[in-house]
């Protein structure tokens, strides 16, 4: 009998390794776990009960194209869209022998914080199912969290990896923007979207970036990687200096039980060796979320240009060619990628561009000199992933202001174009609180190791309470 | 007011969104507050400071121009909500 909430994909693979069972077996273990526990989570947009490879099964986020298979980016404007190939992240996953668990539910185009903006109905935390998983990658945060998949590719754009791995408490990697290959991924926005990995613990998420980081051909913003991806061992941090951004761990907003959670981590990082000190982000955090959400939707109202009704997805037949794109959008989209749309149209149009989008441009500059000027003196910096624990279905649903400010800690370092690496580091209320270590650009390995060593040292356990 | 009722309306169109009243009415309040709390930007004085397009510093990403086996025409159409002769149908005028 295999424990598919304990499980970890490096245990799994050692399984394999020595014939105790077969990629197969562990395949239909998954599908029986999620057939399980999914009515009441909604994880899965749809499973794949085919087993194509010998390896450690995985989930992917529905905004990764596979061939053959449903992929919607929970968009009703996307219904019944079967990409003709395989995103890289997808084919790479496929080379590896990871067969295909399913596909995971998020917010639309993956545009929120809760995944309460599928078009396909909300995912559920499996620590609570009363609250929200996070978002966008919520899906697959829950997959791993309830023993549905070992191991998950998300997206993050603003804090679409991170954050939902904070709320679900498991572990997440947004990695340097370039490493990883967006070819087949559906857009949001081109300047800051990254694929990653999500898992039980650090060592999985390495094994996973490994498989995918890269190099490819079919995407040129992405960068040969200057050293290879390793597997954490380490136990201590002797050496490291660890920034603690007083902006990012003093924000408003931020619950109590969250920063108890935090600061206990951030002196048992003393404990195993750190140097720690404070420092200052100081317009990173007071610009960070205005900055992104101009240079978030202006993007987005580009790349969703596309659904039009002509090529793929939703037609709504009716009359000329204008008003057959203009019906056609209505009903495909929902309110935020609408809301997104409609924001980033005014912020790119005449007459607001350089007010808008151009400022936030330099805005983001002066972010990234910012992030820059504290790695002068500090190797990573650390903060809550998320100001509060998993919030209610339905809290902040009425009000967009009041969703954006969930990634109010992890936008900075995303301007930045920055690595950060979420890991659970304790319970409030009896819900994970996520610890968010931010690395230079291509520091993965350096995050690994510090993410490791605090893990280890922590203990967490990764199920849930209610399912153990 | 950021943004009035008849500036959403442009916007849509230019948007290409066919929206309902009842939603222009909604977005029109929402798209008002959220353009008050991101026009936080124009607050600093930035005059001097380079935009930033991207966050990496790349320039000229060549590929050798060598031919590569493309889409099959009935993979590129299979999704299409209506096609005529290897084409994508859409309707007239």
């Amino acid at each position: 009998m295999i424990d598919t909430l304990r499980l970890t994909a490096e245990e799994a693979q050692r399984l394999i390794e020595r014939g105790e069972v077969s990629g197969a077996e562990l395949h239909r273990a998954y599908l029986d776990a999620t057939a399980e526990r999914d009515p009441e989570l909604h994880a899965y947009l749809c499973t794949v009960e085919e087993t194509e490879g010998g390896g450690v099964p995985i989930a992917l986020k529905d905004v990764i194209s596979t061939r053959g298979v449903e992929t919607t980016a929970a968009s009703k404007i996307l219904a019944g869209y079967k990409p003709p190939f395989d995103a890289t992240v997808a084919a790479r996953c496929k080379q590896a022998g990871l067969p295909l668990i399913g596909k995971t539910n998020l917010d639309e185009f993956a545009m929120g914080s809760s995944t309460e903006n599928s078009a396909y109905g909300p995912t559920r935390n499996p620590w609570d199912p009363s609250r929200v998983p996070g978002g966008s990658s919520g899906g697959s945060t829950a997959a791993v969290a309830a023993g549905m998949a070992p191991w998950a590719l998300g997206s993050d754009t603003g804090g679409s990896i991170k954050q939902p791995a904070a709320l679900c408490g498991v572990v997440g990697l947004r990695p340097t923007y370039g490493t990883v290959s967006r070819y087949g991924i559906v857009a949001f926005a081109s300047s800051l979207d990254q694929v990653g990995p999500i898992a039980k613990n650090v060592r999985d998420c390495a094994l996973l970036h490994r498989i995918v980081a890269g190099r490819d051909a079919n995407d040129t913003t992405t960068v040969e990687l200057p050293e290879p991806i390793e597997i954490p061992e380490a136990v201590d941090l002797k050496g490291l200096r660890v920034g603690v951004p007083k902006e990012l761990n003093e924000a408003e907003g931020i619950e109590p039980g969250v920063s108890d959670a935090v600061n206990r981590t951030i002196e048992l990082c003393r404990e195993l060796g750190a140097e720690v000190g404070e420092c200052s982000l100081p317009r990173s955090v007071e610009f960070g979320l205005p900055c992104y959400y101009l240079i978030a939707p202006s993007e987005a109202s580009s790349n969703l240009a596309r659904y039009d009704g002509v090529r793929y997805g939703l037609r709504v037949e009716d009359g000329d060619v204008r008003t057959m794109y203009e019906r056609t959008r209505d009903a495909g989209f929902g309110d935020e990628p609408k809301r997104r749309i409609m924001l980033g149209t005014y912020a790119l149009s005449a007459g607001y561009y350089e007010a808008y989008y151009g400022q936030a441009q330099k805005v983001r500059t002066v972010i990234r000199q910012e992030h820059a000027a504290a790695f002068e003196h500090f190797d990573v910096l650390v903060s809550p992933t998320s100001p509060t624990i998993a919030f209610e279905l339905g809290a902040r649903t009425a009000n967009p202001l009041a969703m954006y400010a969930a990634d109010l800690l992890t936008i900075p370092s995303n301007m930045a174009g920055l690595p950060g690496l979420s890991i659970p580091c304790g319970l409030s209320e009896g819900l994970p609180v996520g610890f968010q270590l931010i690395g230079r650009q291509f520091s993965e390995n350096l995050l690994f190791r510090a993410g490791h060593a605090l893990e280890q040292a922590i203990g967490f356990d990764v199920v849930p309470e209610r399912l153990q | 007011m950021a943004i009035s009722r008849a500036e959403v309306v442009h916007v849509a169109r230019l948007a290409r969104l066919a929206l309902t009243d009842e939603e222009l009415d909604r977005f029109a309040g929402q798209l008002d507050a959220i353009l008050e709390a991101v026009g936080k930007v124009s607050e600093l004085d930035l005059s001097g400071v380079e935009p930033t397009l991207h966050p990496l510093e790349l320039s000229n990403v060549w590929a050798e121009d060598a031919p590569q086996p493309s889409l099959p025409v009935e993979d590129a159409l299979a999704n299409a909500p209506e096609v005529e002769d290897d084409a994508f149908r859409v309707p007239a005028g």
